[in-house]
């Protein structure tokens, strides 16, 4: 177990490494370089000569590589270190060298904050009418959250988003706080309304997974009650509440774990959607800006960030699957 | 073959296997209404993207000043957004570009996806290495955030991509089967199927693998087959079946995502009459939520909601009828996958 973990661990470095050179890679290769952009139409070619020195564009494409990562020296005595690996994710092109990382440092909370909450809505909607739909097979329950979890499985997250919007804001006269400014107050300031601002884009991103979690547990809970050790609890005369709770659901929690941390990295995704139609300042709206805007060097550093924070995910999943099942032996 | 197979296992009183094919048919799609509807949206979708020319009461994209922001009527059943084009011919066309893309990229995902997943799991060793580990760093990305960065990348209007589309191909670079900016729906296409490629590659390499062991292989080997050719003419065919699977499960996925990035304002350009740049269009969607016009959002998401909802109902029935024990517990659902 322990050699797995450390081999893994060592694993994501040659991974993270030919990812941040892949993603370094295809944005340097884009025709028309950032200096370009930011110079617009009609411009001299000395202007961009200067831009281009001024952001280190007319260096070797190692030594940007190098620089960005933070093994390079940015300046040439050779002493001083910054890139990505120094937590230092460089500036931005268009908005006047704004530095990524303060920009991060406001935006990661936000995000943190509605994967949060969406995955508590996952859970707490997906895996009781999963147990209950398990139990009861064919009857009206198990119609009733079959049907749901289709439902939920098939209106795109964002759609609903946008109807939750603006049926709220025609029909109940109710907008999400501060809508539109991209203000978020933080929840130890005003948990209300920190919770207003929350409560209903957690609950729409929450809904595919929920669905989701329910349709696994169902099955899963199915095969588990067949099993032979159910069976005998049944005829110790237990009842059913431990029977289900105690005996069953503990095993058939396991691939319902691993399901929920997949889940966990496609919620990075979704919350690019969400925090567009809410308005919300989070990093998939930053990448979204960023993309719009073509301010590569911040695409570039926030989609590193993005698949760091997936690959992590995963690997703690991985993790945890080998922890919780120990017949899962990985060599 | 498998529903009738299906028929057999499904009950003792599975009807005699000499019944007429239409009256199986029939009893399996009483035993599945579920996927019946499903099918049915589908057809519907379907329908409206091959004939809607035909369907369509105005031009997708005419504006008509008279009529601008009209509630749902009998006029126009969807209304009129603020430009006054009619609401219920650009949800029309809006199935017609959502096919066409979905149909597009799972073709090149599907194409590039197999190509990439023979070639790993038949040579194995060194190519296998170097390739899985480029797929294992691109599934390091999540799919949206992929997606965004291809097209940060070939969508600006001076990328290499395109204008080696405009210049190389004879794909029409204006309207073109009442689409406008066809292009970009090429180019669009093209960067979802590079994201279904490599998850689809994944899948394929290791159907390969196992297969590759089978006698017939080595007798073709012994027989002087060039690689090549063992790899089209004896792999290709049986993984055919699973590509077919693949693509149909990658279907709905790609016309979320195309809906989705569209959605983001970085797909299509704004004014084709897709559904998802329809619904993130920032002045409709200050309409719907500062004004009360929310047919201009609702409509084209209805669209979204029942192509994607009609794959999953099918979806749902097709693995009840080939493993009758899950009995639609289903594992996870196709199109949530993705995170759209």
């Amino acid at each position: 177990m322990r050699s797995y973990i450390i081999r893994r661990l060592l694993l994501l470095i040659p991974i993270m490494l030919l990812v941040s050179f892949m993603t370094h890679a295809t944005f340097r290769i884009i025709p028309g370089s950032a200096a370009h952009l930011i110079c617009g139409i009609g411009c001299t070619d000395e202007v961009v000569e200067d831009l281009e020195a001024q952001f280190g564009l007319d260096e070797s494409f190692f030594r940007q590589y190098g620089e960005w990562l933070g093994v390079w020296p940015d300046d040439d005595e050779g002493n001083k270190f910054s890139g990505v690996l120094q937590g230092d994710f460089g500036e931005s092109f268009l908005n006047s060298g704004q530095s990524v990382t303060d920009r991060l440092s406001r935006t990661l909370p936000v995000t943190a904050e509605l994967m949060l909450l969406s995955l508590i809505f996952a859970v707490v909607l997906g895996i009781p009418p999963g147990v209950l739909s398990a139990i009861r097979p064919g009857s009206l329950a198990d119609l009733i959250a079959r049907l749901t979890s289709v439902a939920w499985l098939s209106v795109p997250n964002f759609y609903l988003a946008i109807l939750v919007i603006a049926f709220g804001s025609n029909w109940f006269g109710w907008l999400p706080p501060n809508f539109g400014t991209g203000k978020a107050v933080g929840f130890f300031e005003n948990p209300i309304q920190n919770l207003e601002t929350f409560f209903f884009p957690s609950l729409v991103l929450s809904l595919g997974i929920a669905a989701v979690i329910m349709r696994l547990t169902r099955s899963s809970m199915l095969e588990v009650m067949r099993n032979d050790y159910v069976r005998t609890a049944w005829s110790k005369g237990l009842r059913e509440r431990t029977v289900v709770w105690r005996h069953a659901l503990k095993n058939a929690m396991i691939p319902v774990l691993t399901i929920i941390g997949v889940q966990v990295g496609l919620l990075i995704g979704g919350s690019v959607l969400i925090e567009s139609v809410f308005a919300l300042n989070g990093m998939g709206n930053y990448l979204l800006v960023s993309v719009i805007g073509r301010d590569l060097l911040v695409v570039q550093s926030l989609v590193l960030i993005f698949a760091f924070v997936f690959v992590v995910i995963n690997l703690v999943v991985d993790i945890s699957y080998a922890w919780l099942d120990p017949r899962i032996r990985y060599g | 073959m498998a529903k009738e197979a299906a028929l057999e296992l499904d009950s003792p009183l599975a009807p005699p296997s000499d019944a007429p094919r239409w009256l199986k048919m029939l009893r399996l799609a009483r035993a599945h209404p579920l996927g019946v509807l499903g099918l049915f949206c589908i057809l519907l979708i379907t329908f409206s993207a091959i004939f809607a020319d035909v369907i369509v009461p105005y031009d997708p994209e005419a504006l008509q000043t008279g009529a601008i922001k009209e509630a749902p009527s009998l006029d126009h059943p969807f209304g009129t957004d603020r430009l006054g084009s009619d609401v219920f011919s650009r949800t029309i066309f809006g199935a017609r570009i959502a096919m066409l893309i979905g149909v597009v990229s799972v073709v090149v995902g599907m194409a590039l996806g197999s190509a990439v997943g023979i070639a790993s799991g038949y040579f194995g060793g060194f190519v296998d290495s170097v390739l899985q580990r480029l797929v294992d760093s691109l599934l390091a990305f999540p799919a949206i955030v992929l997606l965004l960065a291809i097209i940060a990348v070939i969508g600006n209007d001076d990328s290499a991509v395109r204008s080696f589309l405009n210049d190389s191909t004879p794909l029409p670079s204006g309207k073109w089967l009442g689409i406008p900016n066809f292009l970009d729906i090429i180019i669009i296409s093209l960067a979802i199927g590079f994201a279904i490629a490599v998850a689809a590659a994944r899948v394929i390499r290791g159907a390969v693998l196992s297969l590759k062991e089978n006698v017939y292989i080595e007798a073709a080997q012994a027989m002087g087959a060039s690689d090549l050719r063992i790899m089209v003419r004896h792999v290709l065919p049986n993984v055919a079946g699973l590509i077919v699977v693949l693509g149909t499960i990658f279907l709905p996925i790609a016309i979320l995502a195309e809906a989705a990035i569209s959605f983001l304002g970085v797909g299509l350009p704004a004014g084709t009459p897709s559904w998802g740049s329809d619904m993130g269009n920032l002045s409709n969607r200050d309409d719907a939520i500062g004004r009360g016009i929310w047919w201009v959002v609702f409509f084209p998401g209805l669209a979204l909601s029942l192509v994607v909802l009609g794959f999953n109902l099918l979806g749902d029935s097709f693995r009840d009828i080939s493993d009758p024990r899950l009995r639609g517990g289903g594992g996870s659902g196709s199109a949530s996958r993705t995170g759209f």
